[in-house]
């Protein structure tokens, strides 16, 4: 052969167009002889292609977490903390004050005797933690304030502690292969979450959103055998307080459970009472080892949590239970108490959260108390659900729509264009195979906009072809020999096609970068179809050319 | 060799002013729309925004026995659901789409994330029972229906989609702008942009005066006419850059003239195809894709037009005031034979319109 160029071409593609059949059709795994049969070709080729949740079914969810109350609950507890440590070193602080908006969020102290204010201080931030906050001191009034600085940093940690309890609770309900992750900007506190297979989000939903403060507190009451004391409103319970809250009391709802033999009856609202508990908690959820759902007597209806503490809170509790034998305790989930007893001995480390819960309840409670409490609320601000028999009957439309699409081109190619249109058509299938196997490699989930992508790259593939041919016509036309023709054709064509991608790969790369999921889906797939077109429109289709050129070493005529 | 369009020759930038009229009469009668159908009493909005845009709930329901629209609205008015749009799936028979504003929580339906869905199963359990989880519809002989999609997306997360779809189209057509200023001229990028944007409004004129449905997929749609519009004014523009290289002292009216009707094979070529292409995505691509192709249906035509009727004409006129044809000089590859006669590079006055 004359032209060791063209062999390296060829080479070149015959390479490329095997790796690319290797990607779409072949297998992940040590090739078996039914990896080459009809059924093993299409299954790896679905198990190949990473189909998004509108095209097999699922749901998808962004949340945002609210990281503004984040930060408030965190100025509350900072500002009741610091006056209790103030108080209990009998310093002269006589009240507190919170601002949390707007971006600020300031505890403020007000001390009586001013020349005790750094006596103050000095209490305070031994039992709390404020370094990162700006202190700052005027007449008797100290102030700590978070900087926005750190303000964004606890906002990330929120959301990043939010990610991991979200991730244990959807994992330990077992969601198949989820796609977790931040979403938007890094300060929108956004994300996402993406379940396949998922028809019916609801409950996943609710355990993800479920709070779970849990909190041992002891009741203010005569100690047993009296009863425990509650009040039937929470005005009455206010008033035995003398009418103010004091910061050390709260005022929780108690609805008392039912008897077992009634357990078909529910009505939640039925006797809620209230009573009156002493705080901050004896334990909290954060001390909580293990928790899990219990039957009592075997019945769904009559199930209820046992949990255990970890060593410090065991430690804590046992030691506040051996001294308040007969008191009573209140389990609250929720600022609700759930079961009110009096300690018949003392304690370590068990405990149950009766109510009368249903299996799945329980167990979903037992999740979310296990994996701790989310920083702060989360809300809902996207979901979509795309039941499995819609997913595949929108991609069945859609490709076969395509596919009509396709052959038609392919037919009307080889008609108008004759023998040219031959390379035209191994452009294209050359086009389609290697723009999967470019979406396979980059791990890139293949949408319904992703295909309207795929379509429109084949549409300019189609362009880039017809492009060429044309010139080619038009040089041969003004009677130039064939070989100077096919050369001439595919130069000249070749700067209209240069500018015509790269104005549409450019904007699609902006789109790819200010635009959101679905936007995106279009614009990958759509830059990477324009990417190889450069390869299979121009450099396939050329090397054709010029292995019918080689063959006939003098051509009168072109099939064009 | 089959060749359908041969020497066309037909004085197109004879015809701006016509074709100017016209794309100005569609777009009159769009803005008609838009404007109109909000100061109309009982009207609806501009345009029918879907859930994307607008923040909602859609509720895509499957049927054993499809009840007529009017029974689904009544008995989602019974439940107090009053604002619903009650869609056919085009494609499926026993389906039917049914779209609801956010909706607050109320006491039958406490969960707010849930408050739409759940009133619209509220509704819709007037006719009987749902299939619910994994069930099939088939599979469950007591139950009438099953929600098998939905579709909910909050105010807040509706804005950002919209205003993030505005800026990233609007970022895109700066890029064209400067990409095309780089390889032509100012006053081609101006024409090719302008084109674009014409293309797009009077799409957009479509889906006011038709009122369909603006998704997000229907963006995805504007944004790839906005590519093969560009995609068309760029062929003719290289076109024109190459003529005025080798027909120097011809005046660019005519030049524009004989580049488009050179290129007119291809033209028709490409764009047929595409247009069938895209008609077979209107008539069998399903529900889901349904603005998808209606917007890109409209944007293969206008496309099309636009670069003949407005970006041409734009580029000559604002090169006429200029008095002078400026384009970038091509680098035409030296492949021996006189293409490439471009070495002469001394007229730079010349007459640009007739």
């Amino acid at each position: 052969m004359k032209n060791t160029g063209l062999w390296i071409r060829t080479a070149i593609i015959v390479a490329i167009t095997l790796v690319g059949i290797y990607l779409v059709f072949g297998p992940r795994h040590s090739p078996t002889s039914s990896d080459f049969s009809y059924q093993g070709i299409k299954d790896n080729l679905a198990k190949n292609i990473n189909l998004g949740l509108d095209l097999k079914g699922g749901s998808h969810l962004v949340m945002r977490v609210k990281t503004d109350d984040y930060l408030k609950t965190l100025t509350e507890n900072n500002a009741q903390a610091a006056l209790t440590a103030a108080q209990d070193a009998k310093l002269p602080a006589t009240s507190n004050s919170i601002t949390a908006e707007n971006g600020k969020y300031v505890v403020g102290i007000v001390v009586s005797d001013p020349a005790q204010s750094q006596s103050v201080i000095d209490e305070v931030k031994k039992k709390v933690d404020l370094s990162n906050w700006t202190e700052s001191l005027d007449g008797n009034t100290i102030t700590w304030s978070l900087p926005a600085q750190t303000q964004e940093v606890l906002k990330r940690q929120a959301v990043d502690q939010a990610l991991k309890i979200i991730e244990s609770r959807i994992n330990a309900f077992g969601v198949k292969e989820p796609t977790l992750q931040k979403h938007g900007a890094e300060s929108s506190g956004q994300i996402l979450l993406q379940m396949p297979g998922v028809d019916d989000p609801e409950r996943v939903k609710n355990l993800i959103g479920a709070e779970s403060n849990l909190a041992l507190m002891k009741i203010v009451s005569p100690p047993n055998p009296s009863p425990v004391t509650t009040y039937p409103t929470e005005d009455a319970a206010k008033q035995s307080l003398g009418g103010t809250i004091p910061p050390n009391r709260r005022i929780l709802p108690y609805s008392e459970r039912d008897e077992p033999t009634n357990a078909t009856a529910t009505d939640p609202n039925k006797q809620t009472k209230y009573v009156v508990v002493e705080y901050p908690a004896i334990v909290d959820g954060s001390e909580l080892r293990e928790a899990n759902a219990i039957s009592r007597t075997g019945s769904d209806r009559d199930f209820e949590i046992g949990f255990s503490l970890k060593p410090a809170g065991a430690a804590k509790f046992g030691d506040w239970t051996g001294k308040n034998i007969g008191n009573y305790m209140a389990v609250a989930l929720n600022n609700e108490v759930k079961s009110a007893a009096y300690i018949k001995g003392q304690i370590f480390d068990q405990g149950q959260i009766s109510g009368r819960f249903t299996k799945a309840s329980a167990e979903d409670l037992a999740l979310t108390l296990k994996s701790g409490a989310l920083p702060a609320k989360i809300e809902y601000q996207e979901e979509r659900t795309v039941g499995p028999s819609l997913g595949a009957d929108s991609i069945r439309a859609g490709v076969e729509a395509s596919v009509g699409g396709m052959i038609f081109v392919i037919i009307f190619m080889l008609f108008y264009y004759r023998g040219a249109g031959v390379n035209a058509v191994v452009a294209l299938l050359l086009n389609m195979l290697l723009t999967m196997a470019a979406l396979i490699t980059i791990k890139s989930t293949l949408t319904l906009p992703g295909i309207a992508g795929l379509i429109l790259g084949i549409g300019m593939a189609v362009d880039s072809n017809v492009l060429i041919f044309e010139r080619i016509r038009e040089e041969l036309g003004a009677g130039k020999a064939v070989e100077s023709a096919i050369e001439q054709g595919f130069d000249r064509a070749f700067i209209t096609i240069i500018d015509t991608h790269i104005t549409t790969i450019l904007s699609s790369a902006i789109l790819y970068l200010y635009g959101s999921g679905p936007i995106r889906g279009f614009a990958v797939t759509l830059v990477l179809g324009l990417l190889i077109n450069l390869f299979s429109a121009v450099f396939v289709s050329r090397t054709i050319f010029m292995w019918v050129l080689e063959r006939k070493t003098k051509m009168e005529s072109l099939s064009i | 060799m089959l060749e359908i369009f041969k020497s066309i020759n037909v004085d197109w930038m004879g015809l701006r002013k016509p074709l100017i009229f016209l794309s100005i009469a569609v777009l009159l009668i769009g803005l008609g729309s838009a404007v109109g159908r909000q100061f109309t009493e009982g009207g609806t909005d501009a345009f029918n925004l879907g859930v994307d845009f607008q923040g909602g709930t859609v509720v895509t329901a499957k049927f054993k026995q499809r009840p007529a629209a009017d029974e689904i609205r009544s008995a989602l008015q019974s439940v107090g659901v009053t604002e619903a749009v009650i869609q056919d799936s085009t494609d499926k028979t026993d389906e039917v789409l049914i779209k609801v504003p956010n909706l607050g929580k109320r006491d039958e339906c406490p969960n707010i994330d849930e408050a739409s869905r759940c009133f619209v199963k509220k509704g819709l359990d007037t006719f009987g029972k749902e299939a619910e989880g994994a069930t099939a519809l088939k599979d469950d002989e007591a139950a009438v229906y099953k929600i098998v999609g939905t579709d909910t997306v909050g105010p807040v997360a509706s804005e950002q989609l919209r205003n993030q779809a505005i800026i990233a189209t609007l970022l895109g057509m700066v890029g064209i702008l400067l990409f095309i200023a780089f390889r032509y001229d100012w006053t081609y990028a101006a024409g090719a942009v302008i084109a674009v944007f014409h293309d797009v409004l009077i799409t957009l004129a479509f889906f006011s005066v038709f009122q369909w449905e603006i998704s997000l997929t229907v963006l995805a749609a504007l944004l790839t006419l906005v590519g093969f519009s560009v995609n068309d004014s760029i062929v003719i523009f290289d076109r024109i850059r190459e003529n005025l290289t080798l027909h120097r002292g011809e005046s660019l009216y005519k030049l524009t003239n004989q580049s488009i009707n050179q290129t007119m094979s291809r033209t028709i070529v490409t764009n047929g195809l595409v247009f069938l292409a895209v008609l077979a995505l209107v008539l069998f691509g399903g529900e889901v894709l349904r603005g998808f192709s209606l917007a890109l249906f409209v944007g293969s035509i206008t496309g099309t037009y636009s670069t003949i009727a407005i970006a041409s004409p734009i580029a000559i006129w604002w090169q006429s005031k200029l008095g002078d044809s400026r384009v970038k000089e091509v680098l035409v590859p030296q492949t021996g034979e006189k293409l490439a006669s471009s070495a002469r590079r001394s007229v730079t006055r010349r007459p640009v319109t007739r």
